[in-house]
């Protein structure tokens, strides 16, 4: 349960998220806001309510670990990252270019937090699977945690992921599915259905929660579920919309890899500012 | 010269790594149901615990790799070259090449020497696509002394290594007091008139050529070239200089090999004819390992041929 004044925090850091996005990807010129924007909440609840971790020892042998498979939502993670401290936030402005150490894709050799380099679909999950067996080998308590796009479950490693890691009875594991239901192409529906998510992944022996994903009382009790289910990994399937939080851009496939303009930009950031604002008035 | 004793590379795999496996109790062996075939089989006997079978499913055994490695543990993934190398080669470029973490892959059963399985399994790209990947190490063993000794020096490395390893026991030409060094080529024979560089089991069809061309009245040089990445510019630009003629000798594609890593040197420094013998742009053939290598020209008599046309073509 979070108490009002940890739903408000949670709120203005989710806010200040998506604001950190909307203006990575206005400077570059490029990027993913959309699909940062459908999993600003997530970010929101894992590092500010649950996840151990330390900013000031990013390699802290006992943190949780995060990878964020579906990459491209580097934008939103970079956001999360410098809000908690490990890099000021400033240096979302520089987002993509040369010399940034914030690549368009996470680089954990460049940008201090990143758990793991990803960006080539699929490919993540497996990654935070090997973190979690080597946490079952060194009895160390830390979580992993994997966010993956409902369009990059299409990707077949995923389920040779999943596979093994239900095999190997990971609950030091949990996926988080962001079903924001689009992907480039089109809706996930139409391109390649990777629909029924939750029959698929409860098959292949998880322990499935649905969500609101930008309901953060119920992100919260999820991420506790998972905490709490013993014998098998985890996966949440959050519902969320993609574009949340930017009028013009929510359930628009249009955005899913493309930046603003400057007046698309300034649109954008006077209605976060404006969401910010009351959530800050808000008691 | 007298029979020499025969091991597979492979086999110095399996019980290289069940004797590591006591020095670091960090290291951990993966594997695609192939254990039996690639020799990690030993290590699951004698550290079960240690020892995870992915199944057949190599994309996500190089990430098991990258995650476990990222995690601190000494990581050594094995399949056959084919699916390591070939079918999981994005894997291994963006999980583990990339963020440049020293996974160790042990790729088993690479060229034709596989045999009777046929093309499907004769991966002849295997090196060609690995060195393709920046920071990539790659490792390609003449025999089971050197394959041990190899593995030894790549459990503390800090980067990814790809090791290929065979099938088919091939002749031990090295002694224990055989020294390995990555990155470093090693003379075993001194000559004046060509140098034959070669990797893996045609080190020893090299040796013999340089005998029989001796013969001939022709001075072969013979450079076992262990590492094929970062490759050892040094010794060949030597061998370029003091010997004009170049002869390669790989089980492998004459493209993009040891072959096209020898050439690129030679042609940016002391430019002299360099012939290659490899796999020449074509699938292999099911066979017994011994005749199938004959079929494709990886013998001691098409490196002879190759080091007098290389001869002749000297200026």
């Amino acid at each position: 349960m979070l108490d009002a004044a940890k739903k408000k925090e949670l709120s203005i850091i989710a806010t200040k998220i998506r604001m950190a996005a909307i203006e990575g990807t206005y400077h570059a010129k490029s990027g993913h806001p959309g699909g940062s924007l459908s999993i600003a909440d997530l970010l929101s609840v894992l590092y500010f309510s649950h996840m151990k971790v330390d900013p000031s020892n990013p390699f802290w042998p006992q943190r949780d670990r995060l990878v964020l498979s579906k990459g491209h939502s580097a934008p939103a993670l970079y956001g999360a990252l410098a809000l908690k401290g490990y890099f000021p936030v400033e240096e979302m402005s520089r987002l993509r270019q040369v010399g940034s150490h914030l690549q368009g894709h996470p680089d954990m050799k460049g940008t201090p937090g990143v758990d793991m380099t990803t960006g080539s679909l699929g490919q993540g999950v497996s990654a935070a699977v090997g973190m979690a067996l080597a946490g079952k080998l060194d009895n160390a308590d830390y979580r992993v945690y994997a966010i993956l796009g409902d369009g990059e479950i299409e990707e077949g490693q995923v389920w040779e992921a999943a596979m093994f890691a239900s095999h190997k009875k990971l609950d030091n594991l949990c996926l988080i599915v962001d079903n924001n239901n689009l992907q480039i192409d089109g809706t996930v529906e139409e391109v390649n259905s990777p629909y029924p998510i939750v029959e698929k992944f409860a098959a292949f022996g998880f322990n499935v929660l649905t969500i609101d994903g930008h309901d953060l009382e119920q992100i919260e009790n999820a991420l506790n579920q998972a905490k709490e289910c013993k014998g098998k990994p985890t996966v949440i399937v959050q519902r969320s919309v993609k574009g949340k939080g930017v009028s013009f851009m929510e359930n628009q496939v249009g955005w899913h890899g493309v930046a603003p303009n400057q007046e698309q930009y300034t649109l954008a950031m006077n209605e976060l500012k404006e969401q910010l604002a009351r959530l800050e008035e808000a008691k | 010269m007298a029979e020499a004793v025969k091991k597979a590379t492979r086999d110095a795999y399996g019980e290289t790594l069940v004797a590591l496996g006591a020095e670091y109790p960090d290291l951990v062996v993966l594997d695609a149901d192939l254990a039996g075939a690639t020799k990690t089989g030993m290590f699951r006997k004698a550290y079960p615990d240690r020892f995870f079978n992915c199944g057949i499913a190599e994309q996500n055994l190089m990430g098991v790799a990258a995650g476990l490695a990222a995690s601190g543990k000494k990581v050594f993934a094995s399949t056959f070259a084919m699916f390591a190398a070939g079918r999981a080669f994005e894997q291994i470029r963006n999980s583990i090449g990339y963020p440049h973490l020293p996974v160790k892959i042990g790729a088993t059963h690479a060229g034709i020497s596989v045999g009777e399985d046929g093309a499907t399994h004769q991966c002849c790209e295997d090196i060609a696509l690995m060195r393709t990947i920046p920071g990539m190490t790659i490792i390609n063993p003449a025999d089971a002394v050197e394959a041990e000794k190899a593995i030894r020096a790549v459990v503390d490395f800090n980067g990814p290594v790809y090791m290929r390893f065979g099938r088919m026991a091939v002749p031990v030409i090295f002694d224990d007091s055989h020294k390995f060094e990555i990155g470093k080529g090693v003379q075993l024979k001194e000559g004046n008139d060509v140098t034959i560089i070669a990797t893996g089991l045609m080190v020893n069809e090299a040796l013999i050529a340089a005998e029989q061309l001796k013969n001939e009245g022709i001075s072969a040089r013979v450079i076992n070239m262990v590492t094929i990445k970062p490759i050892d510019r040094e010794i060949i630009i030597k061998a370029a200089r003091e010997t004009g003629a170049i002869v390669t000798a790989e089980e492998h594609s004459i493209i993009g090999g040891l072959g096209g890593a020898v050439a690129e040197t030679v042609c940016e420094t002391v430019p002299v004819p360099v012939l290659r013998v490899g796999v020449e742009d074509t699938f292999g053939k099911s066979g017994p390992a011994a005749e199938v290598l004959k079929v494709f020209g990886l013998t001691a008599e098409n490196i002879i041929a190759k080091a007098k046309q290389a001869v002749s073509l000297k200026k």
